[in-house]
């Protein structure tokens, strides 16, 4: 049984439909990325994955007695609030030291980082510091939203690789949300194309084919990412799908009504 | 010492070791203006206490509730920010209050004791209403200091992890009503936030942890009523201004102080 599955998923804000009949389910040892247009409604996917929004029509089934850990997009906390890495962490609800060690370790933080105040670590100490957070709750589903903000790009490779040793060690499902088009197809197992509605999902090789990406999000685009996916199996030697397993679009008028 | 003093300074600190904390938290989630719009609402609530035949600080209590559940429900629109709604609740309560009292039929209050407190008349039994207030406004705040700490810093994250966000602002909000309510006799309503914002705000400057600068802004709460009730026996000035004008004067040495340990630097 998947972790979570959305089932015919839309959401109304106001007059404006952020989300169209959106179905998809996620695994256990499975990473799950969201791509789309800014305004495609990958926030508002995740926020209704994890319960933070209630969908207009449609549902979301969640696995019995499943934790969630979430590393949220940005976290702005003011100078007023006098706040080191080891209290942000604390308020996780795990105290066990030992945990802490070995977490901090996971992600590659060393323990002085932990009495600094949080407004004065790098951008990608914060990262790491988010996602050790989200993993201190042992979590069976890992959502990460926009993961690599702020990071330079030997970061950003280097926090992708982590994020795969994660799946690979612990055995969770990660979902991630992504801007960028590039180092994510080499960590990703599968993509979903989003916008409102999800356009086409499958494997990063055949996505970056498909029609429905190419008009999203143009040739060159497309490029890069046939490069990275290629090198990708070339690699690890992952099995191209074929089209027949990416979910075809929909042309707008067969989609199901949605009352304004 | 006279009696009087000493329940001057007893109240003025029960006050101050209360306030301290949950100030804390009205800086740390910008809620200054909130507290003005509670405090300005007192009047009201003496009128209805008054008019009911109720202790005032019920009647304060009451009112207070009544509006921060009115502004929880009008931020659920959309067209008016939240300072805008403050704005609006905050003097139409003041202005109602003013109006409803004068209604009152032989009804003659010292409105200057209510606008800057009164903190040289307290009572025993105002002693009572405030170590026994206070003393449940810090147990509750206790209660729900980490889920609050939490949510302050990230509020969907906080959720995710199990934290009953709307239950916990609602019950936030109430211990502020509450501590308002108890407060009012020390500084008066106009001068409530001041409370509420200053010791804080000069605890921020020592403290390394959110609970350093909790049980500092107590201190600096307490150490400014004693100053500011010695001056105004001393000087005969206005007993709430002067705990005021005492906690600034903290805030400002505060502020040299650390700006001289970075110059050395």
């Amino acid at each position: 049984m998947p972790l979570i599955q959305v089932h015919e998923v839309s959401v109304k804000f106001e007059q404006h439909l952020a989300l169209q009949n959106v179905s998809l389910n996620l695994n256990r040892r499975e990473i799950v990325t969201l791509i789309g247009p800014n305004g495609a409604g990958k926030s508002t996917l995740v926020r209704v994955i994890l319960g933070l929004i209630k969908p207009y029509s449609g549902m979301v089934v969640r696995q019995n007695g499943i934790r969630i850990g979430y590393m949220p997009q940005k976290l702005h906390i003011d100078a007023v609030l006098p706040l080191t890495v080891a209290r942000f962490l604390a308020l996780s609800g795990m105290q066990e030291p030992e945990v802490l060690r070995n977490t901090l370790a996971e992600v590659g933080v060393k323990t002085e980082l932990l009495k600094r105040p949080l407004q004065q670590i790098s951008g990608g100490e914060m990262q790491r510091v988010l996602l050790a957070r989200a993993l201190l709750r042992a979590p069976d589903l890992l959502v990460l939203d926009e993961p690599i903000q702020g990071v330079d790009v030997n970061g950003q490779y280097e926090l992708y690789e982590l994020i795969a040793q994660i799946r690979t060690q612990r055995g969770c499902g990660i979902l991630m949300v992504s801007h960028d088009l590039h180092l994510v197809m080499a960590a990703t197992d599968s993509i979903i194309c989003l916008n409102q509605q999800i356009c086409c999902m499958g494997h990063p090789a055949a996505v970056s084919q498909h029609p429905a990406y190419l008009a999203l999000f143009g040739a060159r685009a497309a490029r890069d990412l046939a490069f990275y996916s290629h090198h990708h199996a070339a690699d690890q030697e992952l099995p191209v799908k074929n089209f027949e397993n990416i979910i075809p679009i929909v042309p707008a008028e067969n989609l199901p009504r949605v009352p304004r | 010492m006279d009696a009087f003093v000493w329940r001057a300074l007893i109240g003025g600190v029960g006050v101050s070791l209360v306030i301290g904390p949950l100030g804390c938290f009205a800086v740390w989630r910008r809620m200054a203006y909130f507290g003005d719009t509670l405090s300005h609402s007192a009047l009201l609530g003496i009128a209805l206490g008054v008019l009911l035949n109720v202790r005032p600080q019920v009647g304060i209590i009451s009112v207070c509730i009544l509006l921060a559940l009115l502004l929880v429900g009008l931020q659920q629109q959309r067209h008016l920010a939240s300072d805008t709604l403050l704005g609006i609740l905050s003097h139409s309560a003041l202005s109602l209050g003013l109006v409803t009292l004068t209604f009152i039929e032989g009804l003659r209050i010292d409105l200057t004791s209510y606008l800057f407190g009164d903190l040289l008349s307290i009572t025993v039994q105002d002693l009572y209403w405030i170590y026994g207030g206070g003393g449940i406004a810090l147990m509750g705040l206790l209660k729900i200091w980490k889920p609050l700490l939490s949510m302050t810093i990230h509020e969907e994250l906080a959720k995710v992890e199990g934290v009953a966000v709307d239950w916990v602002r609602l019950v936030f909000m109430l211990l502020i009503a509450l501590v308002i309510a108890v407060a009012m006799k020390i500084v008066g309503m106009l001068l409530i936030t001041s409370m509420l914002i200053i010791p804080p705000a000069t605890a921020r400057y020592f403290a390394h942890t959110p609970e350093q600068m909790a049980w500092l802004a107590s201190i600096i709460g307490s150490i400014a009523v004693t100053l500011g009730v010695v001056m105004s026996l001393h000087f005969d000035t206005p007993a709430g201004p002067s705990v005021v004008v005492a906690a600034v004067s903290l805030f400002i040495m505060a502020l040299f102080w650390t700006g001289l340990r970075a110059g050395k630097r």
